[in-house]
């Protein structure tokens, strides 16, 4: 049983990131599952904008009281933002995870990437099985 | 892997169950560290720390073979006092930092759940010749702390004893909640509270107890997780981050706990590091730059290491980021700027005075 949130709009990595398309945007954060494991975040390090990134590079780094876990770039593309307001508000990881992204994608090959990572259906399974 | 008496309870709590020293713990419940840690500075917080170990010494040289094996001179020690001590190898290093209790019949020694078996098989190892028993009472013994600025209030609903002349470093045997006890006015966590030594039988009934009188005053069940933040911030150390079996007590800034007008094992290797001055220190530090430092990190100058850090996170009270940390005792003085290598990138950081928290006794 799964007591975890799921968004049912975004597509999820095995590593526990999510991305959802605005526009032609990818939009990236870490799903309730992954702050859940994490315990209590008290500090985000976040990548620069116009950095290019490769799917499942280390892009971020997400610091709890337990550990440090990088936030990997679920599909390749250019960072165009990030959310700067995390640097003061590590703790909105925790509250809202969905709407605490954490950097912004322009994609470079989204189809053939997001067919690579979980629908909201199969990542709910997936933390059924994997959480705890 | 031991459990403590409370192990269904904490499951039951929806506690997040971790392995500890071989003991599996809650290392935090639903509210989260954060706001666990917040209860303790500010209300109470409740903690099982049965894990730690509890040796009963008697008998007619008891008073003389502790003396000798441990650093403090528990000579000035008065009935019922308390007192933070070490045990030391011959070569001056450190077996265990523990807690020496002077009841009326019989001294009680708190060790390091981890330590606990090496410390017995340590102290009994020098009993040769001294007319003594010493006795494990661990497993039959549960262990709490309840602390806090509310922790006086609460627990005095459910004793008939006076607390409010019950003095910081004392102990006294009465009765809470109807349960035979001992109450140490002692912790770990650099505010007022209790540790409490009830039978393991008992425990149960007493953790419900403790928390359905503390509920309205805001006392929350904490993990190990507000435990570590607690003490990091008041800067005790702990044993297998600031303390181990290569680290001397002089470099660990525990040389207020030597007395050196007596014998002790340990007394002459530490005595010749006091005179070549000890080759380390520990720091607090706090970083100028955002990041976590975290236990292992390197500590460097000018692109060379010279140290490590033993704890860091970021101090839920003071809401900065902090840090333990080992370095030549030339980079020790308040003000040095070092680097600590997060990811392999230097942040900036600067010596700062300890105790990061100034510890609120009564």
């Amino acid at each position: 049983m799964s007591d975890y949130k799921i968004d049912a709009t975004a597509y999820y990595a095995k590593t526990h990131e999510w991305v959802r398309m605005e526009d032609d945007i990818a939009v990236v954060g870490v799903s309730d599952a992954a702050q859940d494991m994490l315990s209590d975040v008290v500090y985000v390090d976040l990548p620069e904008e116009g950095r290019e990134v490769q799917a499942g590079e280390a892009v971020a780094v997400v610091e709890s009281v337990k550990a440090a876990e990088d936030v990997l770039a679920p599909i390749s593309g250019i960072i165009v933002a990030v959310n700067t307001e995390l640097a003061d508000n590590p703790e909105f990881v925790n509250e809202k995870p969905y709407e605490a992204w954490f950097f912004k994608l322009q994609p470079k090959d989204l189809a053939a990437e997001l067919a690579q990572l979980m629908d909201a259906v199969a990542y709910e399974k997936f933390t059924e099985e994997n959480a705890h | 892997m031991h459990q403590t008496p409370l192990y269904d309870t904490h499951v039951a709590m929806n506690g997040r169950m971790v392995e500890f020293a071989g003991w599996s713990l809650p290392v935090q419940y639903p509210p989260g560290p954060t706001l666990e840690h917040q209860a303790v500075r500010t209300a109470a917080g409740l903690f099982d720390i049965d894990h730690m170990g509890q040796f009963e010494l008697r008998g007619p040289d008891a008073e003389l073979f502790l003396q000798y094996i441990q650093v403090w001179d528990i000579a000035r020690m008065q009935v019922d006092e308390a007192h933070y001590s070490l045990l030391l190898y011959g070569d001056g290093t450190l077996v265990d930092d523990i807690f020496l209790y002077r009841r009326p019949d019989h001294w009680l020694i708190v060790v390091n759940a981890g330590n606990r078996s090496k410390d017995l098989a340590w102290l009994q190892a020098n009993t040769l010749g001294f007319d003594l028993t010493l006795t494990d009472v661990s497993d039959t013994t549960c262990m709490l702390a309840l602390q806090g600025p509310k922790a006086e209030q609460i627990l005095q609903r459910l004793t008939g004893a006076d607390l409010s002349q019950f003095a910081t470093r004392t102990s006294l045997a009465t009765q809470v909640a109807g349960v035979e006890l001992l109450i140490g006015r002692t912790g770990y966590t650099g505010e007022d509270g209790f540790e409490l030594y009830l039978p393991a039988t008992a425990a149960v009934d007493f953790w419900q107890t403790l928390l359905a009188t503390g509920k309205d005053d805001g006392l929350l069940a904490c993990g190990l997780a507000a435990r570590d933040s607690l003490r990091f911030e008041a800067c005790m150390p702990l044993y297998g981050h600031e303390l181990d079996a290569r680290t001397n007590p002089l470099e660990a800034r525990l040389g207020w706990t030597i007395s050196w007008g007596k014998e002790f094992v340990g007394r002459e290797a530490l005595l010749k590091v006091k005179m070549e001055k000890p080759q380390r220190l520990l720091i607090g530090f706090e970083m100028i730059d955002k990041a976590v430092a975290r236990e292992h990190y390197a500590i460097a100058v000018n692109n060379q290491v010279i140290g490590h850090v033993t704890s860091g996170m970021k101090s839920p009270t003071l809401d900065k980021f902090l840090g333990l940390g080992y370095v030549p005792g030339e980079y020790s003085t308040i003000g040095t700027e070092l680097d600590i290598l997060v990811r392999d990138q230097a942040k900036k950081a600067k010596v700062v005075k300890r105790p990061f928290y100034q510890p609120r006794y009564k």
